[in-house]
């Protein structure tokens, strides 16, 4: 009964999407008879960095925490530390957050970064959806906001934000964006979880926590600014 | 969304909004350096025009363009159809050549969706007859929510040959879809037989109208299309159903002027009005590459419905 619900529930379109994460997923053969089935899995989809991982709509029944909130706002504290030391003063940084989480994450490091030297840091969002390699594999997706701040990029250091690393392709996909914006002088990275599995060759300059994790895993950054509260949780894919 | 856009009718208010939203997006690369996105590299999108047209073809070109697609255009005079080949055998020939969406433009009503059963690929209905052009209404949809802020509730005036207009239909149907309310203005004779079942009002004074109007759009006589007399002289025509700028000042103070073009200056329109500060006529144009983007990035960005790549 439950494997025929299965079948229902993945009609043609999303065919390709359940393809792309065998690819890196052990094939689920059995049904899991006790897994709680959610309804609209798509909703949590866009703030996994996995372009893959995105697809399971199971894990987050069993998600644990593994930042509070004042460990995330400790970790964003670091950070803006060392874009500060990095950048010797964050002169001509400009924070370019990937919509949707990295946009907040880039206005909170904007704050800190004012905070500490007393003068404003620009910080702005740059979406990525035309640019990404596996838009063939599902249904044209709505895009996000891409606003650069007046300064524009050229000569600038661009700090791009986002919440989750995992394979490096949304950030693969920023940086051709980028590209087609102007010439920053450097690109930099800051994210708030490495969660590794990179399938590209692209790190992070500023982390805020390295999050050694499996592939049947599910990592969800959760915003006050989005999502009413700040959490990291991190959730079995296999729902066991 | 559908795999077709074949009538401004078939989309719901979702898939308007979509359209809207992610056309409201793309107008920013407009105004950048690098107006080029990537997203529809080794897409084919063919132009097939069987009726003359400038800005919708250019349009249409420049949109698909700007998204990488390759863009083969096609226009009826000079190609085999002037030989007499039929459209089922001009699409089997695009067929063949691995047209991934086809924008037709076509004298007679229905052509678009005759194409759509023969063709794999997306049909995009750039006008048919007097039927549909549902990408204009699209783009005036855009033009009215960025000069107004909104389109729920806005009054819009459509004034003149309505008959013949395919923009005037697909226009009443997004609207209404939308949320705005449409009145008709036109000479009985240039208003359809059926227009009592639009999801819209009719009457037949302009200046009773204007005042009411947050949108006034002017529609072309299509003297082409008129295969008899109806109404008395242009003259005529214009006094009673001409925008000059008397007529103009009817409008309330937050009131724009639309036109979907080609003009006939001082037939339906006079230039005074078409070159005010009032007039979105050449914002239209822009905001036409804008949405017909989207439109294109909607139906080819993404995998199809029945699963699988393209």
């Amino acid at each position: 009964m439950m494997h025929a619900a299965d079948q229902t529930a993945a009609p043609g379109r999303d065919a390709p999407r359940r393809d792309a994460v065998q690819r890196d997923t052990p094939r689920r053969d059995a049904p899991q008879r006790d897994a709680p089935r959610p309804d609209a899995p798509r909703r949590d989809a866009p703030h996994l960095d996995a372009p893959h991982g995105e697809a399971s709509p199971r894990g987050e029944a069993r998600a644990r925490a593994v930042l509070e909130p004042d460990e995330i706002r400790r970790a964003l504290t670091r950070i803006a530390h060392e874009i500060l030391e990095r950048t010797n003063g964050a002169g001509d940084v400009i924070l370019l957050g990937i919509p949707t989480r990295g946009v907040p994450l880039a206005r909170r490091l904007a704050e800190r970064l004012e905070q500490v030297e007393g003068r404003p840091v620009p910080s702005g969002s740059l979406d990525i959806t035309m640019y990404r390699d596996d838009l063939r594999l599902r249904p044209a997706r709505a895009l996000g906001h891409t606003e650069v701040p007046p300064e524009g990029t050229d000569d600038k250091i661009v700090v791009l934000v986002d919440d989750v690393l995992y394979s490096g392709r949304t950030v693969r996909a920023a940086l051709d964006a980028l590209g087609d914006l102007g010439r920053p002088r450097a690109v930099q990275l800051a994210v708030l979880v490495d969660r590794g599995h990179r399938e590209l060759p692209i790190r992070a300059d500023y982390v805020g926590k390295n999050l050694p994790t499996s592939q049947r895993e599910m990592v969800r950054v959760l915003l006050a600014e989005v999502d009413g509260q700040d959490a990291v949780l991190l959730g079995s894919r296999e729902g066991s | 969304m559908n795999r077709h856009l074949i009538s401004a009718g078939d989309l719901s208010l979702d898939d308007a909004l979509l359209i809207l939203d992610t056309a409201e997006e793309l107008a920013s690369t407009a105004e950048r350096p690098m107006k080029k996105l990537p997203t529809l590299r080794g897409r084919t999108v063919v132009n097939l025009f069987y009726e003359d047209s400038t800005r919708t073809r250019i349009s249409f070109e420049a949109a698909a363009k700007r998204l990488s697609a390759d863009v083969i255009n096609f226009s009826a005079k000079g190609s085999s159809v002037a030989k007499g080949e039929s459209l089922k055998d001009t699409a089997l020939t695009l067929e063949a050549m691995g047209a991934d969406a086809v924008v037709i433009r076509h004298g007679a009503s229905g052509a678009p969706h005759r194409l759509a059963g023969w063709v794999r690929g997306s049909v995009v209905n750039a006008g048919d007859g007097a039927h549909e052009h549902p990408t204009q209404a699209l783009l005036d949809a855009f033009t009215m929510r960025r000069r107004l802020g909104r389109i729920e509730g806005l009054r819009v005036t459509i004034v003149g040959d309505v008959l013949h207009s395919r923009v005037a239909r697909s226009n009443v149907l997004l609207l209404s879809t939308l949320g705005a309310e449409v009145t008709l203005v036109a000479p009985p004779t240039l208003l359809p037989v059926a227009v009592g079942g639009w999801p819209c009002s009719v009457g037949y004074d302009l200046d009773a109208a204007l005042p009411k109007a947050d949108v006034v759009m002017m529609l072309r006589v299509q003297q082409e299309r008129m295969n008899a007399a109806y109404f008395p002289s242009v003259r005529e025509y214009s006094r009673r159903y001409g925008l000059d700028a008397a007529r103009m000042a009817l409008l309330p103070e937050h009131g724009i002027v639309m036109h979907p073009g080609p003009m006939n200056r001082g037939v339906e329109i006079a230039a005074e009005v078409a070159d005010s500060v009032r007039s979105t006529i050449v914002e239209q144009v822009a905001n036409g590459v804008s949405v017909r983007m989207a439109v294109l990035y909607l139906l080819l960005g993404g995998a199809s419905e029945t699963g699988g790549q393209r």
